[in-house]
């Protein structure tokens, strides 16, 4: 992916972001940022807070402490307009899709157009057609609904959905979970051709690390909280860092421990 | 002392979850003092709470009507009061049993309709999506559903008013041998505006109550299927407990002198 065109100036910077749900600690400290241009993946177990640290972002949750900006721009307590306003330089890529039941594909991906800028619907179709094309479906999926789609069909429609708008950011949110291998491999590539063409800044939070090596240029490490490694996707072999590599490799025995009770 | 500390924790929790609907309900009006206003999305609504809840309404109508008719009849004929019946009728149905009725019906079928689809919405994050496509859920999912309740109940409270009457009119004709012109005289002859009125006022009461119960119970589901099944159970539960408390509470405030 292309490199950083402004290293001083962080597209997404998080300071000692810190997040509970009653006594659990789920984000403590944590700090990251992601270059403009530059496509972040953040890894670990399930449960460390991947999500919400993604969601504290988007301000669909509201962090306990810490600051994040998005092009130097606080946006922790932000108001309604301008909370919709930063968020019309983003996309998203639900993990289960989150495509509305009720309406259409087409209706689906153009769906931020329409109701979120407020375009013609005869416009906002022509865009949806060219996007849903861009992620290798025809016309005539947009009219389908979304129950009628596959796994593989569903995430693409989401990630038509993500790029309608050309957003400046896209989020991923594991985007291959619930993915044959193969299908995976085409979301992955059409992730990293739509990344490239909007030239766009990419958060991508999973478990898959055939995902992270191909869509990430940098890779952060999450662990209890905090962020326990990061560095180019390149590197993440040699990282030197015992939690990296009990987990890329899957291995039971480390210093993550699973807490299983006995039955 | 324990028996005390309950009573108090109850009481602090009711004022607590009383103070977090109206909250939740004044929020999402305030979200319909400025554009984008969803007409679209507001036609659908009357369309699912009006049109299509026509069959239920109007066979519960007709069937109270007859109901009425016939207990009336075999308790006023105990003392040669039968002429009364049309009048009996129609104040029974048009002050109170076209919006009870039609209201329980209706918080039955759009009630859990409304709290299954946005719960529904919730736990497959279709909720964080609208947030993240620049839509505010509260103006897109619950505005609409709100006014389509307060406006579309009256309308068909309307509609099983005059079903119910015809029900009982059936009954008193065909059954009993009521003169058809001297019962429709009756019908029409204690009648009041003020009684429909309130009847009206009564739905458009209902009726928001019931959107109002399905899309906060709706909108604070959590954990998956059970989660959207308890919020379901608790929009209907709750809305027909209200529709019944304001029942009385209108009728109090409008008639007692």
């Amino acid at each position: 992916m292309s490199g950083s065109s402004d290293k001083a100036a962080p597209k997404i910077s998080v300071r000692r972001l810190g997040k509970s749900f009653g006594r659990n600690r789920v984000l403590e400290g944590l700090d990251i940022d992601c270059p403009v241009g530059e496509s972040l993946v953040v890894i670990g177990g399930s449960g460390v807070g991947k999500s919400v640290l993604v969601k504290c972002i988007l301000g669909l949750m509201r962090p306990d402490e810490g600051s994040i900006r998005i092009d130097g721009v606080e946006t922790v307590g932000l108001r309604r307009k301008a909370r919709e306003e930063l968020l019309q330089k983003c996309g998203v890529l639900f993990q289960g899709s989150a495509l509305f039941d009720s309406l259409p594909v087409w209706e689906n991906v153009a769906f931020g157009l329409i109701q979120g800028r407020g375009m013609g619907r005869e416009a906002a179709k022509e865009i949806v057609l060219a996007k849903l094309g861009a992620v290798g479906l025809g016309p005539e999926v947009g009219e389908l609904r979304p129950a009628e789609l596959s796994g593989g069909m569903r995430k693409r429609v989401a990630l038509a959905r993500a790029i309608a708008a050309d957003p400046e950011i896209i989020f991923f949110d594991e985007p291959t979970t619930g993915l044959d291998p193969i299908m995976a491999d085409v979301i992955n590539d059409l992730i990293l051709k739509c990344v490239r063409e909007l030239g766009a800044t990419a958060v991508s939070i999973t478990h898959d690390m055939v995902s992270a090596r191909k869509i990430g240029d940098r890779i952060a490490m999450l662990h209890k909280g905090r962020i326990v490694w990061h560095g180019p996707a390149a590197e993440i072999d040699r990282s030197g860092n015992q939690f990296v590599d009990q987990f890329i490799n899957g291995r039971a025995e480390g210093p993550i421990h699973m807490e299983i009770r006995a039955l | 002392m324990n028996a005390l500390a309950s009573i108090g924790a109850a009481t602090l929790g009711f004022m607590a979850a009383t103070g977090r609907i109206v909250i939740f309900a004044l929020t999402a009006l305030a979200t319909g003092l400025s554009p984008p206003f969803y007409l679209r999305v507001i036609l659908r609504q009357m369309l699912d709470i009006g049109y299509f809840s026509l069959p239920v309404v109007g066979l519960t109508a007709i069937f109270t009507g007859m109901v009425l008719a016939l207990q009336s009849y075999t308790g006023f004929s105990r003392f040669q009061a039968e002429s009364a019946i049309a009048t009996v009728v129609v104040l029974s149905v048009v002050r109170e049993l076209g919006p009870v009725i039609s209201g329980l019906m209706v918080a039955g079928r759009v009630g859990a309709a409304m709290a299954a689809e946005i719960g529904t919405m919730r736990v497959t994050e279709q909720i964080d999506a609208l947030t993240t496509l620049s839509t505010d859920p509260l103006r897109y999912l619950v505005l609409p559903r709100l006014l389509a309740g307060l406006v579309t109940l009256p309308l068909l409270v309307v509609i099983a008013d005059i079903i119910g009457v015809f029900g009982g009119y059936l009954v008193s004709i065909y059954k009993f041998g009521f003169n058809p012109v001297t019962y429709l005289d009756r019908t029409f002859q204690y009648l009041e505006t003020s009684d429909v009125v309130s009847g009206l006022v009564k739905a458009a009461v209902f009726g928001f109550i019931i959107s109002l119960m399905g899309c906060y119970h709706g909108y604070h589901s959590r954990g998956g299927a059970q989660g959207v099944g308890q919020a379901t159970t608790y929009a209907v539960v709750s809305a027909s407990i209200l529709i019944l408390v304001f029942d009385y509470g209108i009728t109090q405030a409008l008639f007692a002198r």
